[in-house]
Order: C-alpha cells, then structure tokens, then sequence
C-alpha cells in the first residue's frame, strides 16, 4: 500500500493566519463547551432513563444520535473561530474522522462486551457475562477450525486467480482488435452481484440435473456431476465461482501495471535475441512484482471476507466442506440467534486477520526490498 | 500500430516460415480470448435466455432463443413485468420494484456520502499537514484504510443492537450509514491519488488572489478532480449494489435490498427456473449497463493508486 508521494509531508500550502482576537477563540471555546455539554447531558438522560433510574427519558437512542451530529458540527465551528484558517484546513479531516469513529470505535468495544456474554436472541433470558465460556466453546468448536482451515484453501486460491489473470492481462496488452470489448466482457463478472451469481452460475448452470455445466460434464464422460456433493469438488466448484467474480479484479490491475511498462524493455529484450518465454520471466514479471503483490495482497484482503456465494449455493455443506468463516458466524447469528457466541468468533477472526495481514505485509515489502536489489 | 503492421509486412514478405509461427500465434491469442470472452459471458446469456423459457425447455436444456425453442414471456410475467401483466395490478412487481428502489437509494445515497466526506478528508490529507496527538498524515490514512480489513461479521452483531436501540433497523439511512462506512476507505484510496496528480501552484496562485483554502478547493481543484469523483461514485455503487451481507442482517420489510430478495427466492428449490432467472436479470441489468457504458470509470477507479 504505498501510497506515499513527494506531494504529500512538506506542508506545502503555507498561509499566514492573522492574529484571532481572544474574544473570538473564547466564543469558539464556548460553543465546543456548551455541545459537550448538551451531549453529555443527553447522555445521561438516556443512560439513567435506560438503566429505570428515572422516569422521562427518550423513547429510543435516536436523540443521542442528533446530539452527536450537532455536537460535531459544533465541534466544526468551534475548530474555526479558535484557529482560524487551521481550523478551516481541519474542517476537510473531521467529517471523515467523526463518521468513521462513530461508526467503527463503538461498535468494536461493544461487539467485545457483546462476545463475553451468553447471549442469544431466541431465549428469553437476556444477556449475562458468561466470562470465558465463549472462549472455551470455540476452541473445542470443530466446525469454526474447520471453516479456519477452509480459509487456508480458499486464501492459497488466490494464487491461482493471479496466474489467469496474469495471462488474461498479458492477452489484453497483445496487439489485438476489438481490445475494448474484450475488456468490458472481460470487466463483466466482477459488476455482477455474488448473490445473483449464485443462482446464476451455482444453482442453474451447476446444477445436477440440467444445467449446461453438467450436460457438458456428462459429455466428457463424467457419470454423475454433482458439484455440490463431495466435499473436494464442492470447494473447487465455489472456488471456480469466486475466481469467475474475483479474476478480472486482479487482471484490471494488473493490466494497468503492463501498460505502465516502458515499451523500450521488451523491444531491447527482442533485439538481444530473448525468446518471448525469456523476455517475460527476465523484463516483465521482475517490473510487475509491486503491482502484483498489491494486487494479491489487495485481493487476499477481500477474500478473507468470501461470504455471499458460500452462503447462497451450498450453506456451508456438505458437511461444513465449503464452509468461510463469514458464512458459518452468518448461520450462527441469522439460523441460531447465539449472537454472543457468533460476536466471540468474529473477534477472534478479527485478531487473525490483523496478525496475518500485518505479517504478509512486512513479509512482502521485505521481499520485494530484496528481489528489486539483486 | 502502424510501425507494427509494416513490420509484420515485412516479416510476411522475407520468411515464411516466421509468418507461420506468427499466425499460430495469431491463433493462439484469439483463441485464448474468445474462450474467456465465452466464460465471461455464458452466465449472463444463460440467465437472460432462460427468463424466456418454460419447463419443458429448461428440462431439455434447450440453448438457442428461436431455433432450439420458442420464447416465451413466462418468468417475465411471473413478475408482473410481461407485455401483457404490466398493466395488471401485481403484488409481486411492487415487491420487486419496492427493493429495487431501496437498492438504487442505499447505493446511490451510500455512494454520495462517501464522495462528499471522503472526498475532503483525501484532499486534506494529500495538501495540509495534521498533527492530532502522536498521529501525522500517514497514520491518519492508515487508520482510514486499515478499515478495509475489518470484515463485516466483526461489526453485524454491534450494528444490528446499536441501530435498534436508535430505531435505525430496517431503515435506508440505516442501511446508508452502513453502505458509507464499506465504501469510504476505498474512495479516500482514489481520491488521494486523484489530488495527488493535480499541480498544488493552481491553488497557491487562487489564495494568493485572497481565495480561501475552501473557495480554493471548492472552485479550482474540484472540477479538475472531477473524473475521479466520478470514478469513486461509479465503483462505489456497484459496490454497495451487490452488498447481501449487511443487507441480510439489517433489513427486514421496509428496507430490504434487491440481493436480499433474490437470496430468498434462491431457497426455493424446483424448477421454476424463468422467474429466478428473470429476477436475476433485473437484479444484474444496471450493472451490465454500468459495465457496457462506464467502464473506463471502473477501471479508473480500481487501478487508482494501486499502479505507480
């Protein structure tokens, strides 16, 4: 992810702020007092009324939520008057900044509460701090360990996806005609909802007894082409779905990457006498490793969230085969309403996830370091 | 081009047997083409042909409109949107046309946010200096994408309790504040790239002349920016079109998206296949247009700052 430029760290935009008069800053601080305030107040209201220890109070959160938009606004304003044109250049940040925490800072601290307790929608019983138990539960639960290691699979695929779409990318820089259609037909499954792809590809044209796909299997001389049945068939078949929507993703990038590509390379390689196989392996796949393992690394990131066509084509069946961690918390939440326990699993995803992230990260800009020196 | 079709002249002209290897090659690459070129599309053409079919077709499987069958209108009129039901009154086309509403205005709403906000935050991180606590620009933007990671089970449970308690479920703007948080890192990704590119003397001649920072940004940068906005707002509702997860779990009645109700049709085994097939096309039409006519912008959008 290098998105780090010349432009950007210099501070470049300098603009000398006249002196704010302190009665302005003071009016600015005000205004940031009082939206506290009110906030904090209507905080406490709802806090005290929830908890039965007053007797008015809202009917709902709703009015928490319009006392934060105005205390952000007040924030806003407050940021101006005190800090003149500093506080204008804030003003661009803070939208972004006040949405985005709100949105993902509690949440996150209230799915941890959530994940200690043993709550499930469907008992009458309410929520309790159950401790550990979640812990334990999911540390002897076969089908989460069997999901992890399905993600294994799914992630290593990945590769596989790279490869194609390499090919796909270098077909689409060959000096073609109608190199525009080929492009939108090729651009054409990444658009397409998973959901739909679902039916369309997963339950039609797979399907066992009159779908294409296996009317063609038949012809080629297998008897029973059931996709969906054996657990090794039933992954490659969602892999082969989730390939068909992911490939042009990498191939777009990757195709951008060889159009990057000064021309002068491969025609010097042709002219030292290199075969094309030569040319690509020595010039074009060396100069293409950053924007392949951004790629990769991008498209390792959306896979780990590989929910929607496990969910709609086989459930996670036959017995747990195809089975993605975002599917198997989706049946545990949506089928078994054991939203405590779910909560637990996705933390501990999560807690995966940001472990692995961070060492494929580290792993790769190292290698890269060392395969652009030698 | 030119300098290439002389060469190839040439090389027809002196050797015969390199003009050879040259059109196996020819063969080769199209070959190659066509065959994924089929992949790509078979799905789509499959879908669209059997809304057409009846049962005995389906059975048969039966491929080609008008020479293997006749089509007729049947999956089309199980939705009410058949030549002759669609002046009828037809629970199901309200159904359907009610999600596909929802879904326009969760995609179209979530995508405009996300522009707006993230648009600025992009251009403040890619001109201005911050400092909050211990965190500079890089932080701050890594804060913002690191939220890319995060898959959605972590925040379903949270967001299903947090929006009932602010009577927020089953509601658009639920759905939209949903929908602009999954959008929102990949747009400030496009949009710092975009204003990266753009000169930063445009701006500093505009506030020499006494404009400020915002009539700067509002008047000068934003219309050179402008294909890149656009780019974010197309790839972000295509994005938040095909969502099903937050959908599924969110939404019940009132705000149930197009993916949501397909998904529930799915369950439904038997062969009646022209309606699940015709609302599929439904579902996928925009995007196919989206693809056919806007494509440059998706691509624009996707390789944004990926390819430097």
């Amino acid at each position: 992810m290098h998105t780090s430029t010349p432009l950007a760290g210099d501070g470049q935009i300098e603009v000398v702020s006249p002196h704010i008069p302190d009665a302005r800053q003071n009016l600015g601080r005000a205004i940031i007092a009082l939206a506290s305030l009110g906030l904090a107040v209507v905080l406490v209201i709802q806090v005290l009324y929830a908890a039965d220890m007053i007797a008015a109070g809202f009917e709902n959160w709703r009015p928490a939520l319009y006392a934060f938009l105005l205390w952000g606004a007040a924030l806003g304003v407050g940021q101006v008057l005190i800090r003149g044109e500093r506080g204008h250049r804030a003003l661009f940040l803070l939208p972004a900044i006040l949405f985005t925490v709100a949105m993902v800072i509690f949440p996150t601290f209230f799915g941890l509460y959530i994940a200690f307790t043993d709550w499930n929608l469907s008992s009458f019983a309410g929520r309790h701090f159950s401790g550990l138990d979640n812990v334990r539960a999911l540390l002897n639960d076969g089908y989460f360990w069997n999901a992890l290691g399905n993600m294994v699979y799914y992630v290593l695929a990945v590769l596989v996806q790279y490869a194609i779409a390499f090919g796909l990318a270098l077909l689409l820089n060959a000096d073609i005609r109608a190199r525009k259609f080929f492009r939108v037909a090729f651009l054409m499954p990444f658009m397409l909802s998973p959901v739909a792809v679902s039916w369309m590809v997963g339950k039609s044209i797979m399907e066992y007894r009159f779908g294409p796909a296996a009317t063609l299997a038949r012809h080629l001389g297998w008897d029973s082409p059931a996709f969906f049945t054996s657990p090794w068939v039933a992954r490659l078949s969602i892999m082969a779905m989730d390939a068909w929507v992911s490939i042009p993703f990498i191939m777009i990038l990757l195709l951008a990457g060889l159009q990057a590509l000064p021309k002068e390379l491969s025609e010097a390689a042709k002219v030292d006498g290199a075969t094309p196989w030569q040319s690509f392996w020595e010039v074009t796949f060396p100069l293409m490793l950053p924007v392949s393992v951004t790629a990769i690394i991008l498209r390792i990131i959306f896979e780990l969230k590989l929910a929607d066509i496990v969910i709609n084509v086989t459930a996670g069946g036959p017995g747990g085969a195809t089975d993605t961690i975002s599917s198997f918390i989706f049946r545990e939440y949506r089928d078994r309403s054991n939203v405590g326990y779910g909560t637990m699993l996705a933390e501990f995803y999560l807690v995966i996830i940001i472990i692995f992230v961070t060492l494929l990260l580290n792993w790769a800009s190292r290698w890269i370091r060392r395969y652009t020196w030698q | 081009m030119a300098t290439d079709a002389l060469t190839l002249e040439r090389v027809r002209d002196h050797d015969p047997a390199r003009h050879a290897k040259f059109f196996s090659s020819r063969v080769l690459i199209y070959g190659a083409l066509l065959l994924w070129a089929f992949i790509c599309l078979f799905p789509i053409y499959w879908t669209v042909t059997t809304s057409f079919k009846t049962a005995v077709n389906v059975t048969q499987g039966h491929l080609v409109p008008w020479v293997d069958y006749h089509p007729d209108w049947k999956g089309w009129r199980s939705l009410g949107l058949s030549p002759d039901t669609i002046g009828e009154i037809s629970t199901v086309r309200d159904e359907f046309l009610m999600r596909f509403e929802n879904s326009i205005l969760a995609s179209v709403g979530a995508s405009l946010l996300a522009v707006v906000i993230g648009s600025l935050a992009a251009y403040g991180l890619s001109r201005f200096q911050y400092k909050f606590g211990p965190w500079r620009n890089k932080d701050i933007s890594f804060f913002f994408l690191s939220q890319l990671i995060l898959p959605p089970v972590v925040l379903a449970m949270p967001f299903l309790v947090l929006y009932k308690e602010l009577a927020l479920l089953d509601t658009k703007i639920g759905l939209i504040l949903v929908y602009t948080l999954m959008v929102l890192p990949i747009v400030i990704w496009i949009m710092r790239d975009q204003f990266d590119t753009i000169p930063q003397e445009l701006e500093q001649a505009a506030l020499v002349d006494g404009c400020t920072v915002w009539g700067a940004f509002l008047r000068i940068v934003l219309p050179i920016a402008l294909p890149g906005m656009v780019a974010a707002f197309i790839l972000s509702v295509v994005l938040c079109w095909n969502e099903y997860f937050f959908a599924a779990l969110l939404t019940s009645t009132d705000a149930k998206t197009l993916p949501v109700m397909v998904a529930s049709q799915t369950g439904s085994q038997g062969i009646n296949w022209w309606s699940m097939a015709a609302l599929s096309t439904a579902a996928i039409a925009p995007l196919v247009l989206i693809g056919v006519f806007l494509e440059r912008y998706i691509v624009k959008g996707l390789t944004a700052g990926a390819v430097k």
